[in-house]
C-alpha cells in the first residue's frame, strides 16, 4: 500500500494512518495478514501497539506505534517550578518510581550546586533499591503471565507487598512515590523501617531458592525462553539498549559502577551478565540483579550514618543558575538520564527525560522478525517495558 | 543415544514439573495472606498519607494554626488548595487588595501565581474557608512540608470514596471544626459519665 492511495474509501474504512501507511515486508511473498497487537492487548502491558505483519504464524515486519499514553511530562516541566515537578517523576515509570525521583533531584542538586547530607544518600540507596527488587518481582510475575503461568504472579506479589510496606513507612504511599527531595529525603528512616528492611532482606534471600526451583528450572519456561529473541551485543549497542537488556547480551555496563553516583561505589556488588543475550539470559540477569540489590542494602544498613536527612539550607524555591545539566541513574529498566536547561529562573527553561525503554523497545522490531507470534510475546515480556515510561 | 538424552531430559523436565507442584501444594496449605477487606481490614494504615488536613492550634481546638501565608497554595503542583480570608476587624473583604482571595486556581499559568502575602505581623487575617480539591492532589506532600507552622498534616483517609467530584472538595476549615466538636463532645460526655 502506498500513502498516495490511502484516500479511498476502502482505505479509510481499513483502519488508521499507521495500518494505512504500513509499507508490507519485501521479503512477503503472496498472501501476508497485517495484525494489530495492542493497543488492549495482555501482553502489552498498558497500552501498547505493535503492527505486525504475518506469513502464517511467522512474524515478517513488526512496528511498534506509541503515543497512546502521552502525557507531555517534558512540556510539563517548562510550566512548573522546579519542586513542583517532582510528583511527576513518581509516574513517568511507576515501577521504578524511585529511580526517576533520584535522576531528577541529582540534577538539579547537581545545577544547583546543593549539598546532601550523608545520612540522606544511605536512604537513597536504600529506598531506591528496595524499590529495584519490587520492580523486578512485578516483571517476574507479568512475564510468566504473559508466558502463561499464573501461580507465579501471586507469589511475587506477596513478596512485593512486603516492600510496599516497608516503603509506605517513609514515603506514605505504595506505588507512585514522591519522597526525594532537593538536598535529602521528604522524612527520615524509622526504626520500625530498618527492622523491616532486615528482616526482609533474610527473608527474601530464603525466597529466591524457591523461585528457582519453581519457575527457572521448570521445563516449560525453558522451552519458551531458551534461545528465544537471541540480541547480539553489537545489536544492544546499536540501539542503545540500557538495563538488563544490555547486560543480558554480555555488556557489563551499569550506571552504579561505571559512573558512580552518591555512593554506589562504597559498596561491593557485581554486574551480573547473562551470554547468548536470549531472553532467559535477561531473566536470569534479573534475578541476580535482585541478589545484588539485597547486598547492596544489607551494606547500607550495616553503615548507615547519623546526621540530617535532609539539607536545612536548601531554599524554598530553587533557582538554579543559567546553564544545563544531565544526570543518569540506573534504573531497573536501565539508564534513566535527566537533561535539565535553566535560564536562571524557577522554572526550567527545558527539560529531556531518557527513558530506558524507549530505547529498548526499538531493539523489539529487529529482534521479532522471523520468529513466530508466541515467541514475539515472550521476547516483548522480556524487554521489561513501562509503556508510561516510553510515551513520557 | 539421542533417543536417550530426550527421554532424560523428557524425565529431568517432569521432575522440575513436581517440585514445583510440591511448592505449591505447600503454599496451599499455608495460612492466607490476602486480607478480606471489608470484614478485615489491613493493620498498617497509620503509616498512610491521605489527603491534608489542618492541625489546631494546642490551645484552641477550633482555630488552626495557619498563618495565611499562602505558601502551599503556591507551591502545590496541582493548584489544590484556595483559601479565602478577610482582614482582622473588616468584616468586609476590602483593602488592601493583594490581600482579599489567593486565587490560585486552574489558570493558564499552570499553578504559580507569584503572590506572596505581606507577613501576618503587618496585615492580621482570619481565615474564611480553606479549600482543597483533593481531585487534583498526587499526595506528593510538598505542601506539608512548605508550612511554616507545621499547620498541615496528612489524614488517614484510606478508605474514601465517593460517586461524583464534589465529594473530594473539602473545606479543611469546617473539618477540623467538626473534628474538634466531635472530639470535645465525646470527652465531655465521657466527663459526665
Ligand atoms: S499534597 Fe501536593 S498535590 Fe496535594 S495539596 Fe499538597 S502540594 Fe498539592
Ligand atoms: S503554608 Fe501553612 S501557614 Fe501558610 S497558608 Fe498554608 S497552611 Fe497556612
Amino acid at each position: 500500500m502506498t500513502p498516495s492511495d490511502n484516500t479511498t474509501m476502502q482505505n479509510i474504512l481499513s483502519g488508521d494512518y499507521y495500518t494505512n501507511n504500513f509499507t508490507l515486508s519485501p521479503a512477503a511473498e503472496g498472501d501476508t495478514l497485517v495484525l494489530n497487537l495492542g493497543p488492549q492487548h495482555p501482553s502489552t502491558h498498558g497500552v501498547l501497539r505493535v503492527v505486525v505483519e504475518l506469513d502464517g504464524e511467522y512474524i515478517l515486519k513488526a512496528e511498534p506505534v506509541l503515543g497512546y499514553i502521552h502525557r507531555m511530562h517534558e512540556k510539563m516541566g517548562e510550566v512548573k517550578t522546579y519542586a513542583q515537578y517532582l510528583p511527576n517523576m513518581g509516574r513517568v515509570d511507576y515501577l521504578h518510581a524511585l529511580a526517576w525521583n533520584w535522576a531528577y533531584v541529582a540534577a538539579v542538586e547537581k545545577l544547583a550546586g546543593v549539598a546532601v547530607p550523608l545520612r540522606a544518600e544511605y536512604i537513597r540507596v536504600i529506598t531506591c533499591e528496595l524499590n529495584r527488587i519490587s520492580s523486578h518481582l512485578l516483571w517476574w510475575g507479568a512475564y510468566l503471565l504473559d508466558l502463561g503461568a499464573f501461580t507465579p504472579i501471586l507469589y511475587a506479589f506477596a513478596d512485593r507487598e512486603k516492600i510496599m510496606d516497608i516503603l509506605q513507612i517513609v514515603t506514605g504511599s505504595r506505588l507512585t512515590y514522591c519522597y526525594y527531595r532537593f538536598g535529602g529525603v521528604s522524612a527520615d528512616i524509622t526504626p520500625d523501617f530498618i527492622d523491616m528492611t532486615r528482616e526482609f532482606v533474610g527473608y527474601m534471600r530464603d525466597r529466591l531458592p524457591m523461585y528457582k526451583t519453581f519457575v527457572t528450572e521448570n521445563m516449560i519456561l525453558r522451552g519458551r525462553c531458551v534461545d528465544i529473541g537471541v540480541l547480539s551485543k553489537e545489536m544492544a549497542v546499536r540501539y542503545g539498549a540500557t538495563g538488563p537488556v544490555l547486560r543480558g547480551s554480555g555488556v557489563a555496563h551499569d550506571t552504579r559502577k561505571i559512573e558512580p553516583y552518591s555512593i554506589y561505589d562504597r559498596f561491593d556488588f557485581d554486574i551480573p551478565v547473562g551470554k547468548n543475550g536470549d531472553a532467559m539470559d535477561r531473566y536470569d540477569v534479573r534475578i541476580a540483579e535482585i541478589q545484588e540489590s539485597l547486598r547492596i542494602i544489607e551494606q547500607a544498613l550495616a553503615t548507615l550514618p547519623a546526621g540530617d536527612y535532609l539539607n536545612p539550607d536548601v531554599p524554598e524555591r530553587i533557582t538554579p543558575p543559567k546553564g544545563e545539566v544531565y544526570f543518569a541513574v540506573e534504573g531497573a529498566r536501565g539508564k534513566i538520564g535527566i537533561y535539565i536547561v535553566s535560564d536562571g529562573g524557577i522554572k526550567p527553561y527545558r527539560l529531556k527525560l531518557r527513558a530506558p525503554g524507549f530505547s529498548n523497545l526499538h531493539l523489539f522490531a529487529e529482534l521479532s522478525q522471523g520468529t513466530i507470534l508466541a515467541d514475539a510475546v515472550s521476547i516483548l515480556g522480556s524487554l521489561d517495558l513501562v509503556i508510561p515510561e516510553i510515551d513520557r | 543415544m539421542k533417543i536417550m538424552t530426550n527421554y532424560s531430559n523428557a524425565i529431568k523436565g517432569l521432575l522440575g514439573l513436581l517440585k514445583g507442584l510440591k511448592i505449591t501444594g505447600v503454599e496451599f496449605f499455608k495460612p492466607q495472606l490476602t486480607i478480606h477487606y471489608p470484614r478485615k481490614e489491613v493493620t498498617n494504615l497509620a503509616t498512610y498519607r491521605g489527603h491534608i488536613d489542618l492541625v489546631a492550634k494546642e490551645d484552641a481546638p477550633l482555630e488552626p494554626k495557619c498563618i495565611i501565608c499562602g505558601k502551599c497554595a503556591e507551591v502545590c503542583p496541582s493548584a489544590c488548595i484556595s483559601m479565602e480570608m478577610h482582614v482582622k476587624g473588616e468584616q468586609s473583604f476590602a483593602s488592601p487588595a493583594e490581600c482579599r482571595t489567593i486565587t490560585v486556581g486552574h489558570g493558564i499559568e499552570i499553578p504559580f501565581s507569584g503572590l506572596r502575602l505581606p507577613p501576618a505581623e503587618v496585615i492580621e487575617r482570619e481565615l474564611d474557608s480553606f479549600n482543597l480539591d483533593y481531585n487534583y492532589c498526587s499526595l506528593c506532600g510538598l505542601c506539608v512540608q512548605i508550612c511554616p507552622v507545621g499547620s498541615l498534616t496528612f489524614s488517614k483517609d484510606s478508605y474514601l470514596a465517593g460517586t461524583a467530584r464534589k465529594n473530594f472538595e473539602f473545606d479543611l476549615l469546617q473539618r477540623l471544626r467538626e473534628r474538634s466538636r466531635r472530639s470535645s463532645q465525646t470527652t465531655t460526655a465521657q466527663e459526665k459519665r
